[in-house]
């Protein structure tokens, strides 16, 4: 059965340039690494080393206080600072800073219990958090958290290896090059979902990946070929194309029975399940016309931007902007100092022709209606700009804006070049103001309730 | 380069994503309409003579030179560019016989682009078509000026309105019979009297297809009216013509295939929303049928459009696509029980 998502547009790929590099690994030395506590979706962990400590690779140095996953060393030596240090995101972020000894001193492997076969869910939720691992296609949700919500509940098992992001080719080439630890690792998380079947949804525009998937998968496994349309790695409108089922707005995958994972999470599971390695190193793409000569690499996490720009043979001309993440939702950098999380899948290293500018002047809708078309949620971009130019903002929420995840599908098909999805940015943020204030105002309403009855 | 050097180096542009955007512009868009709408011009050329062409030129020039001086009057930044007041231009030559006098082409551009564009805000703001509304008030205010309707084949030189005049078939049409001497064969390439844009039924299409091609329009709009005209007019013939005859003289004669293709999908003043612009659509060719049955005009589509203009607001509102993830029919149920 055919399903297929709404909307969505058409970006080039522009992957030609690192699609058929193999990963390669860092070969500059590594002075230093700063490990930011926040690297995904959640509460920042709090340090468990002080200045001064000697950790070793593998090492906990971050414990999540709330939603969130631990944080190893990404190399052995000692604790230099622990202070807020720049983040990919913008805002600086508390961080373990550490000297690398250059000894890679191993710390103990996390215990497994049991033959991977015969781990119980238990144990696989255990092990999976022990390793840190966050969904790694860059939101970052703690993939044991999805996956003990989701016992029980889910009935369907996907791996994502869309990456219909353009540049990004880090998934692709994992795929390629270690199919046995996808597949693997995607079969962990399917027994421990107690699931006989794993689906893995990838973008007809890497046949070479479902070929080499489907060389190696067991009987179990599915491998599918999906449309080449952004945003295909959406988990919503994976999900919608895969099994036909809709999300419900502010739900999670679970609600409609089933889990997503990335391909890299599950390359990870395996990692942590069979090696016992937690989550300390991630393949990055580093590309874009400004670099001398692309590449996937595979880093210790920490390392700066810079370092990687490094790799990638440095700069080529002048870089105009610089991206953590693709084109379509990356985060544009001040400079090259914050360093690799675990989402980061990427660094594009643009040049001026090879991103829009910010346009100038006033920017007339003319009610075209493309951003409708482009919508995957099914909104209408075009009135939330409106409305949040014209300050309206209570009425952002009837139109939905809540249920838009940003894919920027509707600012990439505009005509007039509004920065569509900034506005609705500002709007979510309005809306959200709006509703702690009504929340108060009702609290407070109650609480003079209360004090009357209990006055009579 | 050490790396101070490298950072003060380092001139980086920041901003919210998507960094990278479709290459198509507004000024791109209006070219494509323009373009789209010159082999119909041609055919208005062939068929009228060199006035049609000095006409579109006047009227162009009239939008253009109103629209600028208004801006400069008030301060803002000049539009041009954007090219959409050429398109205002073009269409409202299209809507007129070739026979107008220039100064009240040169009228209708005023009012088209300083009433009904530019004092709603300019690109974007206005709620009904300017040309449309330009046609509008010109027949309601010069309605003997205007209506003189060159018979085809009668070419006009750029001066030269005196030439034999006839009805359009449209006349015929309201009367509730079918025109006399015209086939439905003369109708598809032109040989019809009429406004410049509304008699070459083919190459309105032809101009519509490349619309619909550069995915300028969707063909949603032009579908669903013309639809809805073929299926009332075929339901319900006046005067005893045949069906088929009846509905073809019908889509072939006035201003539908201009209305439909070229003012109904104006962007600014139809709807976004899919279910929005099907129930405009309809609207717009339901009321043309209504209008043309039982109107005093003999034509109906400006009217139709204008009125469903009004409405856009409206049905955007009502119209909004279906929540994602929520469900067809408890919909209701579940709104009563909250």
């Amino acid at each position: 059965m055919v399903h297929r998502f709404f909307g969505g547009v058409h970006p080039n790929g522009n992957k030609e340039a690192t699609e058929r590099v193999p990963i390669s690994p860092l070969t500059l030395p590594v002075p230093q690494v700063v490990l930011p506590m926040s690297q995904h979706v959640g509460a920042p962990c709090k340090p468990t080393v002080q200045v001064g400590d000697e950790v070793k690779v593998g090492q906990v140095i971050g414990e999540p206080a709330g939603l969130g996953a631990p944080i190893h060393a990404s190399v052995s030596g000692k604790v230099v600072a622990v202070e807020p240090r720049p983040h990919t995101s913008g805002s600086p972020v508390l961080s373990v800073v550490i000297e690398n000894d250059g000894k890679d001193t191993p710390a103990e492997p996390i215990p497994i219990p049991a033959p991977v076969e015969q781990l119980t869910p238990q144990q696989v939720v255990d092990i999976v958090r022990a390793a840190g691992i966050t969904g790694m296609g860059g939101a970052g949700f703690p993939t044991h958290v999805k996956l003990s919500s989701g016992m029980g509940k889910v009935d369907t098992i996907i791996l994502n290896g869309a990456e219909c992001e353009p540049y990004i080719t880090a998934d692709h080439r994992l795929m390629l090059e270690r199919p046995e630890k996808v597949i693997q690792g995607g079969r962990i998380l399917m027994r421990a979902l107690g699931l006989s079947k794993l689906i893995i949804g990838i973008e007809a525009n890497k046949m070479d990946a479902v070929e080499a998937l489907k060389a190696k998968a067991p009987e179990d496994v599915e491998v599918r070929a999906l449309r080449v349309r952004y945003p295909q790695g959406s988990e919503k409108q994976l999900i919608q194309n895969i099994t036909g089922r809709q999300i419900p707005p502010g739900g999670l995958p679970a609600h409609v029975g089933c889990a997503v994972f990335n391909v890299a999470t599950a390359a990870a599971v395996y990692d942590a399940c069979y090696e016992g390695k937690p989550v300390t190193r991630r393949i990055v793409t580093v590309t874009g016309k400004a670099v001398m000569s692309p590449v996937n690499v595979e880093v210790p996490l920490g390392i700066p931007l810079q370092t990687l720009v490094d790799a990638a043979g440095g700069f080529k001309g002048a870089p105009g902007r610089i991206l953590s993440g693709g084109p379509m939702m990356g985060v544009a950098q001040f400079d090259l100092t914050p360093s690799v999380i675990k989402g980061t899948n990427a660094l594009l290293v643009l040049r001026a022709r090879e991103f829009t500018p910010t346009p100038k002047g006033e920017l007339v809708c003319i009610h075209c209606g493309r951003c409708v078309g482009a919508c995957p949620m099914k909104l209408t971009p075009l009135f939330f700009n409106q409305r949040f130019l014209a300050g309206r903002y209570e009425e952002l929420e009837g139109l939905r804006i809540l249920d838009c995840i940003e894919c920027g599908s509707c600012a990439f098909s505009c005509p007039a070049h509004i920065p569509l999805v900034q506005s609705i940015r500002a709007g979510k943020m309005e809306v959200r103001r709006l509703q702690a204030e009504a929340k108060a105002r009702a609290e407070a309403a109650q609480a003079e309730k209360k004090e009357e009855v209990s006055a009579q | 380069m050490s790396e101070k050097e490298n950072k003060a180096a380092l001139k980086l542009s920041v901003a919210s994503s998507p960094h990278i955007g479709s290459v198509d512009s507004t000024p791109g868009i209006m070219l494509d309409v323009i373009i789209a709408l010159i082999p119909a011009l041609a055919a208005a050329v062939w068929f009228f003579g060199a006035r049609a062409l000095t006409l579109v030129l006047v009227t162009v020039a009239s939008t253009v030179g109103f629209e600028a001086l208004y801006r400069k009057l008030m301060k803002l930044p000049m539009a041009a560019g954007d090219l959409s007041a050429v398109v205002t231009g073009m269409l409202l030559a299209m809507c007129l016989p070739a026979s107008t006098p220039y100064w009240v082409a040169v009228l209708g551009g005023a009012f088209s682009m300083i009433i009904v564009k530019q004092l709603f805000g300019g690109l974007g703001k206005n709620f009904l078509n300017p040309a449309l509304a330009g046609r509008v008030f010109l027949f309601s205010s010069f309605p003997a000026l205007i209506s003189v309707y060159t018979a085809p084949g009668q070419r006009l030189s750029i001066w030269g309105v005196d030439a034999v005049s006839t009805a359009t078939p449209m006349n015929a049409l309201h009367n509730g019979r079918l025109p006399d001497g015209v086939s439905i064969q003369q109708l598809l390439v032109g040989e019809q009297a009429g406004c410049l844009g509304e008699v070459a039924a083919l190459m309105l299409i032809v101009g519509g297809i490349y619309l619909v091609l550069r995915k300028v329009i969707s063909p949603r709009i032009p579908l669903f009216y013309i639809g809805t005209v073929a299926v009332l007019t075929f339901l319900f013939p006046l005067g005893g013509v045949a069906r088929v005859d009846w509905m073809l003289y019908n889509l072939l004669s006035g201003g539908l295939m201009l209305g439909a293709i070229f003012m109904a999908t104006d962007y600014v003043t139809s709807p976004v929303t899919p279910t929005g612009r099907t129930v405009y659509a309809i609207g717009c060719g339901a009321l043309t049928v209504f209008l043309r049955y039982f109107g005093i005009y003999p034509e109906a589509v400006s009217f139709s459009i204008l009125v469903m203009n009004i409405l856009v607001w409206a049905l955007d509102k009502a119209f909004m696509p279906h929540r994602f993830g929520t469900p067809w029919f408890q919909k209701k149920a579940k709104e009563a029980s909250k």
